[in-house]
């Protein structure tokens, strides 16, 4: 199957008639073969940025849009063969699930037989043999999921293009489908675009993540870089949990109101700093020597694990996560323990 | 007890109410195949008023059915891009349009056909033809065929599917025919039952724009009201019932199918 091209932006943004800029400048280059997540909260310009890379939305007059190094930018959509899944996923009522998927196919009018071969390609690579001759209304929502996915994939796009393809799914559901369309991926090995607001598939999914926010880039990293590195405190905080310290700085340690956090690898001057700290990264322990202390407020039992609050350790509630066979209960005074380089100092 | 007095209540009124408007018709219907209506029933029955009627009105009942079909066919050819226009790219031009359209609605028949007639009464080809009475049927039945299908496309993601058939390949032609057109089939279909009842019953306009040579089924029916005796103007009236009935039973149908499929969703 073939691996998809290379994408490049430059200097892509979106204005809308009303003035709103939806997307400012923006550069991005994805490898052939790589899956890039957008990333962010609704508004943030994902979508609008994915839209232009279908051609579904003009930029503004400047952008440059490759792929494979040409120039797609005043291309019409139905001329770029991209796949696209949308959430909704935009199958067509009228047609059964295998003319849904022959669709692409019967406008490039490939020869029946192909066609044919094809669909039974697609309809087994995502498992839905037996919904070939179903109407689209006779479907649940995973299986529509399947049969959108299914059509986008059989012109052999050069790129594939999902824009928040899980979100009408229910959790459970939404989970299985992750999987499976990660393997997917993996299997083709196409160049995919993929737009979404939840964390987990971003994580799940992606080689590199784009964060965004307000029509700009705020980090673009490998899920682990984008969780452990963040760039900013709107990345710390969007992706995943993430408590924020704020104190002053001085001799090498964070003074917080309830003690003091060493941090051996920061060395520039002092002053008042903000540092990410991820809940899985505290350790309780006793009292006695500890140099950071806390009182906990409340505990909720999460099955797995258990979730802590700590106040009295930093200016804000402190989230804790504590091994679900600890019997700590609220009221108990904890000493904190944390590995200085799980201390992650964000920039203003 | 009570209940059952107050179904029963409901119910003859229902049927007084019916019978009201239904008598009258069956009555001019029955009187089509009298012998002789000052004699009643008891002069016998015949099928001769409607023999004569087809001698000397066949042209009439060809003619109006020649136009609605003409009618439907231009309404179908600006209606559904206009209706599909509407909604998806609704705009301050667009909201004119939909109330300049169904300004003739409000003003009497027989105004518009004036205007009409002042305006193209000197194109005396075009004035002769049947052509200038689809004109004016088109004017008054455009409206129905574009409310029908712009409230099909405005209850379905229309712009969605369409840029699902243009990722995959299809042009402007080609999404409009395999995606929009099948999407908006019910809204076409119920426009389409409308436009040609409408055609076929329409008097006012039509009255003021045919000539003695472009007599269609209603004119027909007044003049043999005006000229002829009654049992051949109600044998006419019978003719004219066996061809709108089924219409107007297909529009029910057809209003039925298009509800049910948008519950079901």
């Amino acid at each position: 199957m073939s691996s998809g091209i290379r994408l490049e932006l430059n200097g892509i943004a979106k204005t809308f008639p009303d003035g709103t800029q939806a997307l400012k400048p923006t550069a991005l280059d994805v490898a052939q073969g790589e899956t890039v997540v957008f990333l962010g909260p609704s508004g943030c310009g994902k979508t609008t940025c994915l839209r232009i890379i279908a051609g579904l939305e003009q930029p503004d007059p400047g952008g440059r849009l490759l792929f494979d190094g040409q120039d797609m930018t005043g291309v019409e959509i139905e001329h770029r063969n991209v796949g696209m899944v949308f959430q909704s996923y935009a199958l067509f009522p009228n047609m059964t699930v295998s003319e849904n998927i022959g669709y692409g196919l019967k406008i490039r009018k490939v020869p029946p037989a192909d066609k044919a071969r094809r669909i039974a390609e697609m309809l087994a690579l995502c498992g839905i043999e037996a919904l070939a001759e179903r109407r689209i209304d006779q479907l649940s929502g995973g299986q529509r999921q399947r049969v959108a996915l299914a059509r986008a994939v059989a012109i052999r796009p050069r790129i594939l293009l999902l824009d928040e393809p899980l979100t009408a799914l229910d959790a459970a559901l939404r989970e299985r489908l992750r999987t499976e369309l990660d393997q997917l991926l993996r299997a083709l090995g196409i160049t995919t675009v993929y737009v979404t607001h939840d964390q987990s598939e971003a994580m799940g999914l992606g080689d590199r993540i784009v964060v965004m926010k307000q029509g700009s880039i705020a980090q673009i990293g490998t899920p682990r870089e984008v969780y452990f590195e963040p760039a900013s405190r709107f990345v710390a905080e969007f992706i995943g949990a993430a408590n924020v310290l704020e104190g002053e700085l001085s001799d090498g340690a964070l003074v917080l109101p309830g003690g003091r956090l060493s941090m051996p690898q920061v060395t520039i001057g002092a002053g008042r700093v903000s540092v990410m700290l991820r809940p899985e990264a505290v350790q309780l322990c006793a009292t006695d020597g500890a140099s950071w202390q806390g009182h906990v407020q409340s505990i909720s039992f999460l099955g797995d694990r258990q979730r802590a609050t700590i106040t009295g350790a930093a200016d804000q509630p402190l989230i804790v996560e504590v091994p679900n066979l600890s019997s700590l209960k609220a009221g108990d005074r904890v000493g904190l323990l944390v590995d200085p380089a799980a201390l992650r100092l964000l920039p203003d | 007890m009570a209940n059952r007095l107050a179904f029963s209540l409901a119910l003859s009124l229902t049927v007084l109410t019916a019978a009201f408007l239904a008598v009258p018709a069956l009555m001019s219907m029955l009187a089509g195949v009298t012998q002789v209506y000052a004699r009643g029933i008891s002069s016998g029955l015949t099928t001769d008023w409607i023999v004569e009627v087809w001698r000397l009105y066949s042209d009439t009942i060809w003619r109006s059915i020649a136009i609605a079909l003409m009618t439907l066919a231009v309404t179908l050819l600006i209606g559904v891009p206009l209706a599909y226009t509407f909604v998806v790219r609704p705009s301050a031009l667009t909201r004119a349009i939909n109330e300049l359209m169904t300004l003739p609605l409000a003003v009497p028949g027989l105004a518009v056909a004036l205007a009409m007639l002042q305006l193209y009464g000197g194109f005396s080809e075009f004035r002769r033809s049947s052509l200038f009475i689809v004109a004016g049927h088109v004017i008054f039945t455009l409206p129905f065929m574009v409310r029908a299908v712009a409230a099909t496309l405005a209850a379905i993601d229309i712009r969605t599917l369409e840029e699902g058939a243009a990722s995959l390949g299809a042009g402007p032609l080609r999404r409009f025919l395999d995606v929009v057109v099948p999407a908006a089939m019910p809204g076409i279909l119920a426009g389409a039952l409308m436009v040609v009842t409408l055609s076929i019953g329409e008097f006012n306009l039509t009255w003021m724009l045919h000539t003695p040579l472009t007599k269609t089924l209603p004119v027909g029916l007044a003049d043999s009201y005006a000229s002829m005796r009654l049992e051949i103007a109600s044998a006419y009236t019978l003719v004219f019932f066996i061809m709108i009935v089924p219409l107007l039973i297909a529009m029910q149908l057809a209003a039925r199918a298009t509800s049910r499929k948008a519950t079901s969703r």
